[in-house]
């Protein structure tokens, strides 16, 4: 259909953990260049799962990508070791930011900036992750172990800058945080996706801020797809907005006093 | 008081190779959790590669030297990719036991190769000795404690502030987090491997020079336990720092308590690091966050 090919597609996939687990059952999705493309779902749909497969980084867990493809510009990915993929421009942001604990602030940025081989380079896009978060550059000797979560986010998200990713896979990155500060890290990665041109990939449990942010959003259930669109598209859905926004089909807030004796099934299931 | 200068002196440059051979314990540790019993081998082993180049093919001892660490790095390379490399996933504690199969099989090919008996070592460092005040200390005894110093400082920068220093150190931080920055483990493996071996040779060439090359001078590497127990498992300057307090310990005790108990003092210290700081003087606190 889509003569240009997208900077990343996901073809059929299943992955498979420990030789017996089958989390993803032919999960198929594209990522135009450019675009902020949400991932939603309820726990344990096979989100992170989907992000690894593409990073890489299932191998270290036992996990395997079993059948199907996943490309990058219009390359085969899906065989390549972790650190081929980060190099071709593909850099997840981890689930729980995940900052090196012992290393400073600085050091943090250093360490995403592994793969670069222009080296000359790092100190000016160290100043550039500053302009994005300030916050940082007073804390850059500071072990990253001592910041709050906000800023260990910001540092998750700034050491991923590092590698000049072409695609960014972030893993939750509301979790645990104020909303205030969702908020603001949500802005920087609008920012970020306009200024840097950088292509995001944002799986995220906060469906209503994510489907804010996404141009093109997809909903998973159970290791597969089942439903996606543009985010307008998918906030009018009555499922989505019932099972991922709470609100009723009146668009009234939720009660639990209808919950007991009301149980809506939804609809792609059937 | 100049008998303490002495023992201050031979306390210090035994704790220096006790940290060298420490540093490459704490590298490997830090790096991927592996214990390595075969510490003391690697230095048994890179003392009989600079007594080959020097002594047997009668190389000059610069160039001796470069050799050996050369080679030492080879070595170190091999044995990851090798003996562990195929045992990264397994239980941490199959890799323990394997450098203790290690240990042994080192110790036999130095048997096979240079025979059991000890052997005079050339040695290159100078010798005579130097009055400090009224006190006399042998040369090589002041050269030995500069020259570790000086090795240490080198590794202490580079973790600091090299790219693969600090890929190391992420590694040791966060090992899943480090391969989604592109950072490739089993080369940080290999490289904790080469520099431990390397820096056990450098061990292994300033103690051969001073008591010549045999098969008990692989026994250092079980002394060192308590020095890496002392300064805490991960941390390189407490390698350094617990080198010279066991180091000081054992000379001040054989000095003036009696010799013999000096070889227990070492384990006393063991015991009593233990039971009040199992982390060690210097060693990683865990971070919580309140």
């Amino acid at each position: 259909m889509n003569t240009h090919t997208p900077l990343l597609s996901v073809n059929n996939i299943e992955v498979i953990y420990n030789e017996v687990i089958l989390v993803l059952k032919g999960l198929s999705l594209e990522v135009q260049t450019g675009q902020i493309v949400a991932l939603l779902g309820a726990n344990g749909a096979g989100k992170t799962t989907t992000l690894k497969a593409i990073s890489g980084l299932l191998k270290p867990e036992d996990g395997k990508v079993t059948d199907g493809t996943i490309e990058f510009m219009g390359k085969p990915i899906h065989r390549l070791d972790a650190e081929e993929i980060v190099r071709r421009g593909v850099f997840q942001v981890m689930e729980g930011r995940r900052v090196f604990e012992h290393l400073t602030v600085e050091e943090n940025l250093l360490a995403g900036a592994y793969t670069r081989r222009d080296r000359h380079a790092i100190p000016r896009d160290i100043e550039r992750v500053y302009t994005y978060f300030p916050r940082l550059k007073e804390l850059r000797r500071r072990r990253a172990g001592y910041l709050s979560g906000g800023e260990q986010q910001m540092l998750a998200i700034g050491r991923a800058l590092m590698a000049r990713p072409r695609l960014m896979l972030l893993d939750e990155p509301s979790l645990g945080l104020a909303p205030l500060l969702v908020r603001e890290i949500f802005d920087i990665i609008q920012r970020i996706n306009a200024q840097e041109g950088t292509t995001v990939l944002l799986v995220e449990q906060n469906a209503r801020l994510a489907l804010r942010v996404a141009d093109y959003g997809y909903i998973m259930e159970n290791g597969r797809i089942v439903l996606e669109g543009s985010p307008d598209v998918l906030q009018d859905n009555p499922d989505v907005k019932e099972f991922y926004l709470g609100l009723t089909e009146v668009g009234k807030r939720k009660s639990y006093r209808d919950v007991k004796h009301y149980k809506r099934r939804k609809r792609w299931l059937s | 008081m100049d008998r303490f200068l002495q023992l201050t002196v031979t306390g210090l440059s035994n704790g220096m190779i006790y940290a060298l051979v420490a540093l490459g314990f704490v590298i490997i540790y830090k790096s991927s959790d592996v214990i390595n019993f075969a510490q003391g081998d690697l230095l048994l082993f890179g003392a009989y590669l600079a007594f080959a180049f020097v002594a047997q093919f009668g190389f000059h001892w610069t160039l001796g030297v470069v050799l050996t660490l050369v080679a030492a790095v080879v070595i170190g390379v091999i044995i990851e990719s090798l003996v562990l490399r195929p045992l990264i996933g397994e239980p941490v504690i199959s890799m323990i036991m394997v450098t203790i199969g290690l240990s042994s099989v080192l110790r036999a090919i130095v048997n096979a190769i240079w025979g059991p008996r000890p052997q005079s070592f050339p040695s290159f460092i100078p010798t005579q000795d130097i009055y400090i005040g009224s006190a006399v200390v042998g040369a090589d005894r002041l050269i030995a404690i500069g020259v570790a110093l000086a090795f240490l400082v080198v590794f202490t920068l580079f973790f600091r502030f090299t790219r693969e220093g600090i890929a190391m150190r992420a590694i040791a931080d966060d090992q899943q987090a480090a391969l989604s920055m592109g950072i490739s483990i089993k080369r940080v493996f290999a490289l904790a491997w080469g520099i431990a071996a390397a820096a056990a040779a450098v061990g292994g060439i300033i103690l051969a020079n001073i008591v010549g090359v045999s098969g008990d001078i692989s026994m250092l590497g079980l002394r060192v336990f308590p020095v890496v127990i002392l300064g805490g498992l991960d941390s390189i300057p407490g390698a350094i720092i617990g080198g010279a307090i066991i180091g000081l310990l054992e000379a001040y005790t054989g000095g003036y308590v009696g010799q013999g108990l000096n070889l227990i003092v070492p384990f006393v210290v063991l015991v009593l690091v233990l039971m009040v700081r199992p982390y060690g003087l210097f060693g990683k606190e865990i971070i919580e966050r309140v």
